[in-house]
């Protein structure tokens, strides 16, 4: 009667595995080592979520690692409205959408001329634009600050009618500093797709618009979602930029404006987590969903020579 | 047809001027350009109005000698660099190292690594704050101690550098295990084989082949060492025992007192660690590629 009983596992797996794989001491530790590490790293966030579902005093009297007795969303409600957080989000879709879009437009054809085209000086270009975006950004944000103020822009592009506290400059600044890593990747890619290709088309009169835009660029779009989910996320990120180069508070990123939940005496630290929560959210999203192209962009840019 | 010696047309020459000047003048413009003006401007004492005059080196001598921030900076950002170096880069590897074996819950174990790396260091210092608050923070809590984590100026440094370490750990983790993955698996076996154990294995036959991904680990660190602001600044503007270079060289522009030749010498200083470094990572890069 027990013959019946299903089996659980694969009996060709049970097979291979059961001889071979007795519960061993050093698994079994490896297994707790590695489980108590991830739940160490996933407690900090799951903390700011648990303070921010907590009213303010009763985490005040009891502290934050205590059991609840009241759980609410007030505080994303007030985050939501109070703080302004869509008026942010929809700043930070301002600046990211064109940044990302415009990184990896001139990119892309700058890693095709390079890549591609034997253009003189082609390897002192890679190698300007791949150091540029190495540089601590305190190295250039004095000089650039000061830029930002002497470049008048007209009042419908920016009412700060300069460079500084605009939108574009912002965007300008992105696409300047992220240029150089989304070029060096690019080059590196295109350096794999066979040359055969557009020889081909060179044969056949194609242009140098028509091979870029028509026959290498379609062949990219694995590294295009890559460094896509990667810059959205660096340029969500940003706070540094944002905080040197814009003065109104009604124009900053989402980020930046987290600040802003901060009050000038007292600070409500649920509803802080409350916002952090909401502002961590898209990259927490975009993680899940592409996480493959976020590795694949991270490690392109790392491990490929 | 006639046979074409140009391999270029002139609609070509000029689609490729455009679209490589338009590259060269923001890289150029808004990034180099501007640091040669910081090192330019970090040899006068502009005020950001006014007219410029030149100082020479007083602004590093100043730096040095009366501007006590300057060495806490210093220090800090030493510190930083060694707890990323010596405690978050080793970390990642050996969990890196864990991790590339057939584990069931490999992804899920990654995926909890990996994901502070997509959190803004903003976040991540808000978050320090709940974990860290003196009064109601967790970390009191549980240890029953009564320690200002964030307000003592001796220690702040170090929790701020785990709330980093945090975040470096899973960054430096995914880019070891791209490169263990792709160290070829005959290397392990031939070593088992002749019968190293599996820590002989790795530090004589693995680690030595993953010299590039060291270089690149290596610089990773430098970088975020040395960029390192948005955390400190995210809890109390980087005052207070929290004080780095970046921070000295915002504060002299943004603040009241718009010291811009002065920011400069700072930012020069952050720039000339940075450039060794640069040129390390670099040579490495293009070595390779040849």
């Amino acid at each position: 009667m027990t013959l019946t009983a299903p089996v659980a596992t694969d009996p060709v797996q049970r097979r291979r595995e059961s001889p071979r794989r007795p519960v061993r001491p050093l698994r079994v530790l490896l297994y707790a080592f590695l489980t108590l590490v991830a739940l160490g790293w996933l407690l900090p966030l799951a903390l700011a979520v648990y303070a921010s579902l907590r009213p303010y005093d009763e985490t005040a009297r009891l502290g934050y690692f205590s059991l609840p007795e009241h759980l609410t969303l007030d505080y994303y409600g007030q985050a939501w409205s109070q703080a302004e957080l869509p008026r942010y989000y929809l700043n930070t879709l301002i600046i990211v959408v064109p940044g990302v879009l415009v990184t990896l437009m001139l990119a892309s054809f700058t890693a095709f001329a390079i890549a591609r085209l034997r253009i003189p000086g082609r390897k002192v270009l890679l190698i300007m634009f791949t150091a540029g975006n190495l540089l601590p950004p305190q190295a250039l944000i004095t000089p650039l600050y000061t830029l930002y103020t002497l470049i008048p822009l007209p009042s419908w592009l920016s009412d700060s009618q300069s460079l500084y506290d605009s939108y574009l400059g912002l965007i300008l600044i992105h696409v300047a500093f992220q240029f150089g890593f989304c070029v060096f990747v690019m080059a590196n890619f295109m350096r794999t797709i066979p040359e055969e290709i557009t020889e081909a088309a060179l044969v056949d009169g194609a242009g140098v618009w028509r091979r870029y835009w028509q026959l290498t660029l379609p062949l990219c779009r694995p590294v295009l979602a890559a460094l896509s989910t990667l810059q959205f996320t660096w340029m969500y990120n940003d706070f540094l930029w944002a905080l040197v180069l814009m003065s109104s508070g009604d124009k900053l990123p989402v980020t930046s404006a987290l600040n802003n939940l901060r009050g000038q005496f007292f600070t409500d630290y649920n509803l802080l987590a409350a916002g952090s929560v909401l502002v961590a959210l898209p990259t927490l999203i975009v993680f899940q969903m592409l996480h493959k192209q976020f590795v694949a962009g991270l490690t392109l840019g790392a491990t490929k020579g | 047809m006639a046979v074409k010696t140009r391999r270029y047309s002139g609609r070509d020459v000029t689609i490729l001027v455009i679209g490589l000047g338009v590259a060269v003048i923001v890289n150029v413009g808004l990034i180099w350009g501007p640091t040669l003006a910081s090192v330019a401007l970090s040899g006068t004492d502009w005020n950001g109005i006014g007219p410029i005059r030149w100082v020479g080196g007083q602004n590093y001598a100043d730096l040095a000698g009366e501007y006590p921030p300057f060495w806490s900076a210093v220090r800090n950002n030493l510190l930083w660099l060694g707890f990323l170096g010596l405690i978050a880069t080793p970390f990642g590897l050996f969990c890196a190292v864990l991790l590339d074996r057939r584990l069931r819950l490999s992804r899920v174990y990654q995926s909890a690594l990996y994901m502070p790396v997509v959190l803004s260091l903003a976040v991540v210092g808000f978050i320090a704050q709940l974990v860290y608050s003196s009064d109601y923070g967790v970390l009191n809590a549980v240890t029953g101690l009564s320690v200002d984590w964030l307000g003592d100026p001796s220690i702040n440094i170090w929790v701020v550098m785990v709330a980093a370490a945090w975040r470096h750990v899973g960054y430096v983790m995914i880019i070891y295990l791209a490169g263990l993955k792709a160290v070829d698996p005959a290397l392990k076996e031939a070593a088992a084989i002749d019968g190293a154990s599996e820590a002989q294995s790795f530090f004589r036959v693995v680690f030595p082949t993953l010299r590039p991904v060291n270089v690149i680990v290596l610089v990773i660190t430098v970088i975020e060492a040395l960029r390192a602001f948005d955390i400190v600044y995210a809890i109390n503007k980087g005052r207070n025992g929290l004080e780095l270079l970046s921070v000295l060289v915002t504060e002299n522009i943004v603040g009241e007192a718009s010291r811009i030749g002065f920011g400069s010498a700072i930012a020069v200083i952050l720039l000339v660690i940075s450039i060794g470094f640069i040129v390390t990572y670099l040579s490495q890069l293009f070595r390779e590629e040849r």
